[in-house]
Formats: C-alpha cells, sequence, structure tokens
C-alpha cells in the first residue's frame, strides 16, 4: 500500500511586525536581533483568528485541491500549543467546518513544535491499518512569546493541513521515524499565558540533538545520502538554526531554501515544518525528494522520506493558493496594535 | 445569560453558509426558512438544504466607529451587505482590508473567523465572514 500525502493547504495570518519594531518598545538592538536569528519580520494572527481557524482556513485549502467527499474523513488530528481552549477539542470544530462530521475520529495534539507531524503520522498509521480511508493532519499556532522576552521576536502564526491516504497520493511518505527524549528547554504551565525556555538546554542538547539523531536514524535505515534529496526542511524557531543543521547533516543552501520560511513569517511552532513542507509541493515535480525533520520542545524530532509522485501532475494545485501567494498578502503593524491583537492589553469590559 | 445553545444551533449554517432553496420557485435563502415567501404553502416540505459557494459581491456597506464591546480591538471595521452569487443577501464584517476600501460591487469571498465569546471562560463562537477577493 502507497500511503502518503494526498493534498495540502495553508493558511498564514494578514499581520507582520518587524523586529526594530519589537526592539524599540523594549529598548534592545530589535535590528540586531533580528540579525542574529535571521527573522525579518514574524506573522501576527488578526483579533478575530485563532488556532480553530487557521487551522479551518488550510484544511478547507487542503480540500478545495482534490475531489475527494469530507464524509471519508475518517480522522482529524490538530497538533498546536496554542488550542484556544484547554478543554474542548480544535478537531471538532474543523470537522464539522469542513462538514466531516459525524463518522470521524477526532483529538488535538500538543508536542511544542512537532505536534503537527505527529499528527501525519498517526493519520499514516491509521491508513496503513486500514482502519479509515483518509486523515486529516493540521499543525497550526498562534505562538506567543512574554513582552520583551527573546522568543518575543519569532513567536508567530500559521498552520498547514495535509490529507494523508492510499488513493492519488502526490507524495509517497517512504519511511518515517522519531527520536525522544526527556529535555526541559522550554515549556508552558497550565493557566500561563507565555512559555518559560531552559536557557542552557536550548540549542546543543534540544534542537541540534534530536534533529541531527532523528536525521542519521532516517538516513541509515532509508539507506540514502543528502544528495540523493531535491528538498530538504528542518524545523525553524530562527533562521539560523536550520542553516547550521543543515550544514551540519551535509544538505545545501539550495535544498533548504524553498522551504525556509522563518525569515518572511517567524516562528510558527506546530506550523513551521507543515508549512515548509508546503512551500515545497508548491513547485516539486514527480521523482522529486523531500527530507523533513520537525523538532518539538521536550522534546523530540520526527522524521520524514518523501517521494512526489506522477500524480502530482493531475493534482489541481491552482485549485488554492500557494504558501508564497498567501505570504504576499501582508499588512505591517506597530506594536501598540500587536499588543491589542494579541490580547495583551487588558479591558475594562473583560471579566 | 449564556448564547451557547443559540449559536450551538445554527454552527452547521453559520461555518458553512447553508441554507434552503425552494423546490417550488428555486429562489434560495439565508438564513434558512421553514416556507418561501412567494410560493407559501405550495413550498411546504420543499425547502431542501442549499450550500452557498461564500462569493459574492458587496451590494452597501458602512464602517463602524462605535463597537460592540466584543469588537472593540476591531475598530473602526467594516459591515456590508453581500449579495451572494447564487442570489441571497447576507450582512458580514469584511476584514483583512482597510475599511474605507470596501466599495459597492467590490468582490467578496467567504473566511471562517471568530465571531465572539461568551466571556473569558464560556464558549467562542466562530462562523463566516468576508475577505476581498483578489485577482
Amino acid at each position: 500500500m502507497e500511503i502518503g500525502i494526498v493534498s495540502y493547504g495553508a493558511y498564514i495570518p494578514r499581520f507582520r511586525i518587524l523586529p526594530e519594531e519589537i526592539g524599540r518598545v523594549w529598548g534592545l538592538d530589535g535590528k540586531g536581533f533580528g540579525k542574529g536569528l535571521m527573522i525579518e519580520q514574524k506573522s501576527i494572527a488578526g483579533p478575530d483568528e485563532d488556532v480553530v481557524t487557521i487551522s479551518v482556513e488550510a484544511a478547507r485549502n487542503a480540500m478545495k485541491r482534490v475531489d475527494v467527499s469530507p464524509e471519508k474523513i475518517g480522522a482529524i488530528y490538530v497538533g498546536s500549543e496554542s488550542h484556544p481552549y484547554v478543554v474542548k477539542p480544535t478537531g471538532t470544530i474543523v470537522a464539522e467546518a469542513i462538514e466531516a462530521t459525524p463518522d470521524l475520529t477526532v483529538a488535538d495534539y500538543e508536542f511544542a513544535c512537532k505536534a503537527g507531524t505527529a499528527a501525519i503520522q498517526t493519520c499514516m498509521g491509521l491508513v496503513g491499518s486500514d482502519m479509515i480511508e483518509y486523515g486529516l493532519a493540521i499543525g497550526s499556532d498562534t505562538s506567543q512569546g512574554a513582552p520583551g522576552d527573546a522568543l518575543e521576536f519569532s513567536a508567530s502564526a500559521g498552520g498547514a493541513a495535509f490529507l494523508i491516504g492510499s488513493k492519488d497520493v502526490i507524495a509517497k511518505i517512504n519511511t518515517t521515524l522519531s527520536y525522544t527524549t526527556d529535555t526541559p528547554d522550554f515549556w508552558r504551565r497550565e493557566g500561563q499565558m507565555y512559555p518559560s525556555h531552559g536557557g542552557r538546554f536550548t540549542g546543543e542538547p534540544a534542537y541540534f540533538k534530536h534533529i541531527v539523531s532523528c536525521a542519521k536514524n532516517l538516513l541509515g535505515k532509508c539507506g540514502t545520502k543528502p544528495e540523493d534529496y531535491k528538498y530538504a526542511v528542518f524545523h525553524q524557531p530562527n533562521g539560523k538554526f536550520p542553516q547550521r543543521v543543515a550544514k551540519m547533516l551535509g544538505f545545501s543552501n539550495e535544498q533548504i531554501e524553498t522551504g525556509l520560511l522563518v525569515p518572511q513569517i517567524g516562528n510558527t511552532y506546530s506550523g513551521a515544518v507543515p508549512l515548509g513542507l508546503s512551500a515545497i509541493l508548491d513547485e516539486a515535480e514527480p521523482g522529486d525528494r523531500i527530507f523533513a525533520i520537525a523538532y518539538g520542545s521536550g522534546a523530540g524530532s520526527d522524521g520524514f522520506d518523501i517521494a512526489v509522485t506522477d500524480a502530482i501532475t493531475r493534482f489541481n494545485r491552482k485549485a488554492a493558493p500557494t504558501v508564497r501567494e498567501i505570504m504576499a498578502n501582508m499588512k505591517a503593524i506597530d506594536y501598540a496594535t500587536y499588543a491589542k491583537y494579541r490580547g495583551k492589553i487588558k479591558l475594562s469590559c473583560e471579566e | 445569560m449564556t448564547k451557547t445553545p443559540r449559536f450551538w444551533r445554527e454552527n452547521k449554517n453559520r461555518y458553512n453558509l447553508i441554507g434552503v432553496k425552494c423546490g417550488s420557485c428555486n429562489a434560495v435563502y439565508f438564513p434558512s426558512r421553514i416556507i418561501c415567501p412567494d410560493c407559501g404553502r405550495k413550498s411546504m416540505g420543499k425547502m431542501d438544504k442549499f450550500k452557498f459557494s461564500g462569493r459574492g459581491t458587496v451590494y452597501s456597506n458602512t464602517v463602524v466607529h462605535e463597537a460592540h464591546e466584543q469588537y472593540e480591538m476591531q475598530k473602526p471595521y467594516a459591515i456590508a451587505l453581500i449579495e451572494l452569487e447564487e442570489g441571497a443577501r447576507v450582512l458580514g464584517q469584511i476584514v483583512d482590508c482597510e475599511p474605507y476600501e470596501v466599495q459597492i460591487g467590490m468582490k467578496v469571498k467567504s473566511t471562517f473567523r471568530k465571531l465572539g465569546q461568551d466571556g473569558k471562560s464560556g464558549t467562542i463562537y466562530y462562523g463566516y465572514k468576508f475577505v476581498r477577493e483578489r485577482e
């Protein structure tokens, strides 16, 4: 059975803020922060947008590209660290909004920035075991950093959805595997508005250890070398880390540039690798091979070896906008507007 | 008082712009009606579920400066009467563009947004708004 991506769709909110604007407010060298992180701007959800609305828009874009009845979707998993409800699934609202209810299973996932790829793996398992015909895996976030914290320069909003199945597969997932340990590099406790990060745990023992280990295991299992892949996409908390990890593993800048979106939209957390992979599928051709490694704090990595099939030539890519077309519809806002939109200002009418 | 039951009852219609079509004269309505006002009893039992495409044009519009407290963060914002391509007219907010950019005849399409919430601990309501259709 050939299991893989049958369709995909993306969504990124329209608003952007520049690092120099964040730095201006907090007395920091914003331009320097932006340069260091390789982030020129980050996306921000509007006041009426959240993980539900981003997930629905991404899912609808995925469904526009194929002639698959939503009633055939047997599972929806939404991965996010910013679900609007702590108790009540995002996925049920998405299922109703794409008319996939009621004969399906739904659950929300959380694994920092890799909950969306964990959703892809679950759907693969359910399709592969013939429990469902199609599964919808979504990675979506409206992540926030505490005001003035370094995370505020990168934490952004966006998401992508993948219809996983075994018929008319446009990108076959040859192999997937994960690498997981208990690493306290980043967390958010119940009831806390902003996450905390474990300083020295960020970087080497977290991002690099997990991505490199997962990538080496995947290359070993597939018997492949970096040069066998046309494209590669790594989790992108900033612009530097994915470039460095690509170099460590032997991938070139040309291989990662299509899926490297962080300089223009920031770190979309659970949306990061799903959006990067969507940008690659926007231009991929039959025979192209894609190497994708997500990373989620806490910590773990999910790796995917993907081969684009001939079915992509018959696939209606134009039925929904490409990632870069979505990114082009943007408006920069100042810090005050950003604070207003993201609920950083308390109003007297609020409870 | 919570609005949860009222919103829940209309979720399917509000999420996907689902109205009805009269089986007697083919007129479409949103929100749904039980009887067609033109056909009367002839339409009884013939008002079938009808899903609108979400595409339409601005029939009339205005800009709201004195907002409901849940829309304080969004003012000023545009509200318009949208003529859907299948025929019915619906009232909706136009988002993702400057409020004074909205003009009569402008092409729009529906989008999925948060409409409001029952306070900070209550349920969140979602449904359609409209965005400018870019060529």
